[in-house]
């Protein structure tokens, strides 16, 4: 294959985009401990890509047994084409699952504000350039009871500056500085961030006692595989 | 910060470089690989033209979605065949250990990983799973990862991680007859909340946490994710050198073993080690501990009340009503009573060889009501081999349970094993989340593997020390 070099590390990041604002209307979705089977109910897992997935976000929340809506602000003819979602503490605890913000994406969504988010959810938010925002517990609520009085107004996330704007006003907000870095500079693709320091990563596991040296790429013969194997 | 922890010395010994985030590279020693969160990893390797790059250092197994009745191929369910064919595929492309079905290998990836001595102190573990934290119980730094990470770590053998704050957590003094790690890692989660751990790695150490087996330990990390913490370890001492001598890696190679041991011993967290914050809880006070609401936080003893909403602090009001709606619970009850439908002995946080046993020993001689589903899910091919050697099996199936195949099953309900409707579940998996386990009107109640037995016996929840000893002749 071309574009490979022999470590197995390949040219073909492009780089990722710079995410320095988000603004659209906003959708409140009320609740701490939101977790993420119920952001996307694990039976809508069984797929071997994300593609689809939107129309499955908070599927249990919002269609009872016979697919009837149930009121949910992701039924709600006024939140259609909300980009920033609005939650309370702890929301995306649970599971690893990337399916969660990938249905949250893929639904619509490009920024959430929270008074608090789950680590996993977050990072995997992150991996996607979206931005998760925190602020303190009566700010969001403000938000939350704004939004829903005005779906169709615009709000202002400035991820540089860690403020949300919205009805003539700035409040301030917290984007955590690994994150704020990340989106601005437009460096969140991972991949190929740490696909860049090759040498250092083999030299880093020549160093651990634990890693025979036939696991490292282009260090141990097959035939030394065979021989020194101890896993 | 933290300073001379284990998870200090872990980290430091695997960063690889400080990224423009602020974010360090961490080399992964290990990566366990499932079929629910790695095909569309898999997927983005390909669009960007890259491989595996280290194949040795990767492990794949199949838990989620396997059947646990018949396991003939292709499976049943069209989009579980799917999934294990694209698993099979990419393993085999990459070059990939494979722990499937036919290995008599294959298991829930949080219990092979220890069993074949996959998973070693001193490494850095991921997987595409929230209960990666559970090898930490060997002193390893261990966490879940999302699938764009899946995709860092099978392309670059690294993942991108601020570093965190570290809790040491001691529980003092010596558990109770009839308590269990599960027990403790509730009660630890109810008083530090859901998401108390958010930012931190918790340190469990302390003399009941000591001395507890490995599988205990692995219970009490599994769940630190439950608590909000990303990964939970414990401090590698004999006991675990005992448990890694009789693995697959160092049962015909005690040079390796002998090589490895002063590194293990090394990483281990310093007696004067700095931490960020130390919670102090009384073992000897905890008892057999169950969940009345929806999240895993929301616990209680046996003999406590169910609490009343407006006496709870006012962000958990509205959780805790809408939690004791959804059980229909009465604040001020106990949970000793709640009828169950189902009881379900399985999962990563409780399916080892020993939660089975000491579930055996309760269930001998009794059976499980008339009015109760009650299954078996062995963890893995080799808990269910080493319980049939046993006759563990028989005790089970005589009483009344199901005995399945291996996997994750009503832990979430991803192949045919779900709740039905309202059905109330006596549950030694680790989450109550509303829809858990397959039905969104499912009601769950988590508790430890003797306690799932006593439940199915008496088809209501149940204090397992009010249970007279049955004498089987």
């Amino acid at each position: 294959m071309s574009g490979i070099d022999h470590d197995g590390f390949a040219d073909g990041d492009s780089p990722a985009e710079q995410v320095t604002e988000v603004s659209g209307t906003g959708i409140p979705v009320r609740g701490n401990d939101i977790d993420t089977d119920q952001i996307i109910p694990a039976r809508f897992m069984k797929v071997v890509t994300f593609d689809g997935l939107g129309q499955f976000a908070f599927f249990d929340q919002r269609f009872d047994d016979n697919d009837e809506e149930k009121d949910h602000p992701f039924n709600e003819e006024k939140y259609r084409g909300a980009n920033v979602l609005v939650v309370n503490a702890n929301f995306g605890c649970g599971s690893s699952r990337e399916h969660a913000p990938q249905a949250l994406m893929r639904w619509g969504i490009d920024a959430v504000i929270g008074e608090s988010f789950a680590e996993i959810f977050a990072g995997n938010c992150l991996a996607l350039g979206i931005p998760t925002i925190t602020a303190d517990a009566e700010t969001v609520e403000t938000l939350q009871e704004y939004v829903a009085a005005n779906p169709d107004a615009e709000i202002e996330i400035d991820v540089e500056n860690e403020t949300v704007t919205y009805g003539g006003e700035t409040v301030e907000a917290t984007v955590s500085e690994a994150q704020r870095r990340a989106l601005v500079e437009g460096v969140w693709d991972t991949t190929a961030l740490m696909g860049a320091n090759t040498e250092a990563v083999k030299e880093t596991a020549r160093s651990l006692p634990y890693i025979p040296a036939d696991h490292i790429p282009g260090d141990g013969s097959e035939d030394a595989a065979g021989a020194a194997g101890d896993d | 910060m933290s300073r001379g922890t284990l998870y200090d010395k872990v980290w430091q010994n695997h960063k690889v470089a400080s990224l423009p985030t602020g974010q360090d590279q961490l080399f992964v020693g290990l990566h366990l690989v499932h079929e629910v969160t790695s095909p569309q990893a898999f997927g983005m390797l390909k669009e960007r033209g890259r491989t595996v790059a280290f194949p040795k250092r990767t492990h794949a197994t199949v838990d989620h979605i396997v059947p646990t009745g018949d396991r003939a191929r292709p499976f049943g369910d069209e989009a579980a065949e799917n999934m294990m064919a694209e698993l099979e595929e990419n393993v085999r492309a990459s070059g990939i250990d494979f722990s499937d079905p036919d290995s008599g290998d294959q298991g829930i990836v949080h219990v092979i990983g220890p069993e074949q001595g996959l998973t070693q102190p001193g490494m850095t573990i991921v997987c595409g799973d929230s209960h990666t934290s559970t090898h930490g119980a060997f002193g390893a730094l261990a966490f879940g990862i999302g699938t764009s990470q899946i995709r860092d770590v099978l392309a670059t053998g690294c993942v991108a991680m601020e570093k965190q704050r570290v809790r040491r957590i001691e529980v003092t003094g010596e558990l109770g007859e009839g308590v269990t790690a599960k027990d403790v890692i509730l009660t630890i989660i109810r008083k530090l909340g859901t998401d108390g751990g958010v930012g931190y790695v918790y340190e469990y150490a302390g003399e009941a946490i000591e001395a507890l087996g490995m599988e205990g330990r692995m219970s009490i990390c599994n769940m630190s994710i439950e608590g909000g913490a990303r990964a939970g370890y414990v401090n590698p001492d004999e006991t675990t050198y005992e448990w890694l001598r009789e693995t697959d890696a160092f049962a015909d190679d005690p040079e390796t073993f002998e090589r490895l041991k002063p590194y293990w011993e090394s990483v281990a967290s310093d007696d004067d080690a700095e931490y960020d914050d130390i919670v102090t809880i009384d073992g000897s006070a905890i008892e057999p501990t169950v969940t009345w609401g929806t999240t895993p936080g929301q616990g209680i003893g046996i003999t406590e009340p169910i609490p009343h909403p407006e006496d709870l602090p006012a962000e958990k009001v509205e959780t805790a009503r809408r939690a004791q709606k959804h059980m229909r619970v009465e604040p001020g009850e106990t949970m000793e009573g709640y009828e169950i439908d189902v009881a379900f002995l399985g999962s990563c946080t409780n399916a080892r060889l020993k939660d089975l046993r000491e579930a055996a020993a309760f269930i001998k001689g009794r059976d499980v009501h008339p009015d109760v589903r009650a299954m078996v899910v062995p963890g893995s091919q080799r808990v269910q081999k080493a319980a049939e050697a046993e006759g563990l099996d028989t005790v089970f199936k005589e009483a009344g349970f199901d005995w399945r195949e291996p996997g994750c099953s009503m832990c979430l309900g991803m192949n045919d094993d779900q709740l039905q409707g309202d059905e109330a579940s006596a549950s030694s998996s680790n989450r109550n989340f509303v829809g858990r386990q397959g039905s969104k009107d499912g009601r769950t109640v988590l508790m430890s593997p003797i306690m799932v037995a006593a439940a199915a016996v008496t088809g209501e929840v149940t204090d397992v020390r009010e249970m007279k000893e049955v004498t089987v002749a």
